[in-house]
């Protein structure tokens, strides 16, 4: 029943929608690699970004994929201020206060989000949303494979920045050593705020890159951010390039296992994945042994 | 001691007079209104019917109270109560509890089945009359509730009804259709119908190659486009609501799927001006079994010309369907010459209203259920919508099996 000539086109589907969940899994990794906390507003995030995304196309008219010019400093702005004088201070410098605090922010955005727009599922329609493009045998849709295009662009940036500058040497310093780099004379809690920052600055380029070809209410960020966290599980918490190869085998796991088991029952197998992982490979597919 | 026994006095004073102004004020209220529930999912994934639903209601009572209101009560006008379900069937049922306390006479919604199962559910408690506007799921009127009242058919009816045309259509052009794929949503309405279908259809000479169930929103139909393709059906059944048909139908376009007919079942979207309007190209040739209005009534088309002068509004069977339902209550509440629950129930009980647009005849309730309700079938032609069987009611001969 599985012919080529379906399973091709599926295939890519998969790696397009992986190559957004990557995104959206490297912010999540990112947080957790420096931070060591599971940011429960991860998903809430994602979904007051889409929101952002949603009101710029519908009242000022910008389109979805230009927006990221604001939505990535908007996001980055939010994360940096929501650690510096939210997250930060409620937590005390306890790990496991912080994480609740990331819960209780995530309750209440998504309420705030209910409250202001109630809980209507709302789409945008631009020009290209229905333009197909052929690759081989398969008629991919254009805003899929541009948010495989922007995802891969995002990921290379954020590898650059992590490599090569002064704040990604202090952020990998930080994520190993704190204390050790606090001694050296790093600002441990402004990197801290700024890799939060860059975490949702993720979730603000996966939105742009997300809403041409979905929508928005205030409960989407949950679905995405359950396969955000089987990915860092699956690539290696806090590993960057775990998060990539994670994201777009899930992405092609949900796509084809939905192919042949149907919609609901193909999200298994990135479950079934899940647990495997777990079982027998409980660093992850890139994570150092703990 | 003077001043607090002065206080007392005064607090007496003002709760007697507060009171005897009140009251005058509540009597007349119960005089020259009659409060009706108008219950939808005017947010949530239900939002367009649920908005067109409540439109429908709110022109229908529009148009009763400025004919003189209830006749019978003194000219009393029907007021609505509004409430929201929020595309969620528990929260539909909370909104009944607030509507009762708000001492509504009856109630007119719910728009989707599993809502409606449980709002007239929760109206039975009360013995609230809840006319079901739209609501196909055949379990809302089977259960014995004598408040429940469905004005439209049933999706047995309309599976029926479909499978019946079909079979005809393609005896007509030489049965070039063999087998069928149905794509549904997953609640009960989708479910139910597909279930209706595919245990059916096989007896009908159909092979039914495959049944494939949706979740609700579903933004990405690629996978089940691509299952379509796989299966190479001759005919595709969806039965979903507006917003995942709108998108299956143009992914199948997009993937060029072009299968013998796109045959939808109460397919929401087939049967709507507003898919017509927005993209042509897909809705051309699309069969549809759903509600519809006798297109030889004029009453009909002077409500589609002020419903179509609104912005943004369509013509759709949200719209007529719940002006049609505000109508057989007001109707049933001119009989019974009564505001009280009871009353207004055997009224419409013993309803034989004939003043609709439908393709009806008189109503005629036997456990909740109209009797003469059925669906037509239609087909857009020349980006319009033409109703193409029953005979009686038929605009134009339909056009099968399509060539894109």
């Amino acid at each position: 029943m599985l012919e080529l000539s379906i399973l091709w086109p599926s295939l890519l589907n998969g790696l397009t929608t992986g190559a957004v969940y990557a995104l959206i899994a490297l912010g999540l990794t990112l947080i957790y690699g420096v931070l060591h906390i599971i940011n429960f507003a991860h998903g809430a995030a994602l979904m007051m970004a889409l929101y952002g995304v949603y009101f710029l196309q519908k009242s000022l008219g910008i389109d979805p994929y230009v927006s990221i010019v604001v939505m990535v400093p908007a996001m980055f702005a939010a994360g940096y201020l929501a650690y510096r004088y939210v997250i930060g201070v409620a937590g005390h410098g306890k790990d496991e206060n912080i994480l609740l605090v990331t819960l209780g922010v995530a309750i209440v955005l998504e309420n705030l989000a209910l409250f202001l727009w109630k809980s209507d599922t709302r789409t945008i329609d631009t020009a290209y949303t229905f333009t197909t493009v052929p690759l081989g045998s398969a008629m991919i849709a254009l805003p899929k494979l541009v948010a495989f295009g922007g995802a891969a662009a995002a990921a290379g940036v954020l590898l650059l920045i992590m490599r090569t500058t002064d704040l990604g040497r202090a952020i990998r310093a930080c994520a190993k050593e704190r204390q050790g780099a606090r001694l050296v004379g790093i600002d441990v809690e402004h990197v801290f705020a700024m890799s939060f920052g860059i975490g949702l600055a993720c979730l603000g380029a996966a939105a742009c890159f997300l809403l041409p070809a979905y929508y928005v209410n205030p409960l989407v960020g949950n679905g995405f951010v359950l396969i955000a966290f089987t990915i860092v599980v699956l690539g290696g918490m806090g590993s960057f390039a775990g998060a990539l190869l994670g994201g777009l085998l899930i992405g092609v796991v949900e796509s084809v296992g939905s192919l042949w088991l149907g919609e609901s029952l193909g999200q298994m197998g990135i479950f079934l994945i899940f647990i495997a992982v777990l079982l027998f490979r409980p660093q992850g597919l890139f994570g150092a042994r703990a | 001691m003077n001043s607090n026994k002065k206080r007392r006095q005064f607090l007496i004073n003002t709760t007697a007079l507060a009171a005897t102004a009140a009251l005058p004020l509540g009597l007349r209220a119960q005089a020259n209104t009659i409060k009706v529930g108008v219950l939808h999912p005017v947010t949530g994934f239900l939002a367009y019917s649920g908005n067109l639903s409540r439109l429908g209601a709110q022109m229908a009572i529009d148009d009763i109270n400025k004919a003189g209101g209830i006749k019978a009560l003194g000219g009393a006008k029907l007021q609505a109560v509004l409430g929201d379900a929020q595309s969620k069937p528990e929260i539909g049922a909370a909104e009944v509890e607030k509507m009762n306390e708000q001492g509504v006479s009856a109630i007119v919604g719910a728009y989707a089945s599993a809502i409606c199962l449980a709002t007239t559910q929760a109206a039975a408690k009360y013995n609230i009359p809840h006319v079901v506007d739209v609501g196909v799921a055949d379990q809302i009127v089977e259960r014995g509730l004598k408040n429940t009242f469905r004005f439209a058919p049933g999706y047995k009816v309309c599976a029926d009804t479909a499978m019946n045309h079909l079979v005809l259509l393609n005896n007509l052009a030489r049965k070039p259709a063999k087998s069928v794929l149905i794509v549904h949503e997953e609640s009960l309405f989708g479910t139910g119908t597909a279930n209706l279908l595919a245990s059916q259809l096989p007896h009908l000479g159909f092979e039914v190659k495959e049944v494939i169930k949706h979740a609700n929103p579903t933004r990405d139909f690629n996978n089940i486009v691509l299952r379509v393709k796989a299966a190479n059906p001759d005919i595709v059944i969806p039965a979903n609501y507006y917003n995942e048909y709108a998108l299956f139908v143009r992914t199948m376009k997009q993937q060029n799927v072009a299968p013998k007919a796109i045959y939808s079942v109460l397919g929401g979207a087939a049967s709507s001006y507003k898919f017509v309007k927005e993209f042509s190209d897909a809705a051309n040739g699309v069969l549809d079994v759903n509600h519809w209005f006798n297109p030889k009534d004029k009453r009909a088309w002077a409500l589609k010309k002020r419903v179509d002068a609104l912005k943004d509004q369509f013509f759709t069977y949200e719209v007529y369907l719940n002006y049609a339902a505000m109508h057989l209550l007001a109707d049933a509440i001119e009989r019974a010459k009564s505001t009280k629950r009871e009353d207004i129930t055997n009224a419409l009980a013993g309803s034989t209203w004939d003043k609709h647009f439908m393709p009806y005849g008189p109503t005629k309730f036997v456990n909740g259920q109209n009797q003469g309700a059925q669906p037509l079938m239609m087909q857009v032609l020349k980006n319009d919508i033409k109703v193409v069987l029953p005979n009686t009611f038929a605009e134009t001969e339909p056009v099968f099996p399509w060539k894109a």
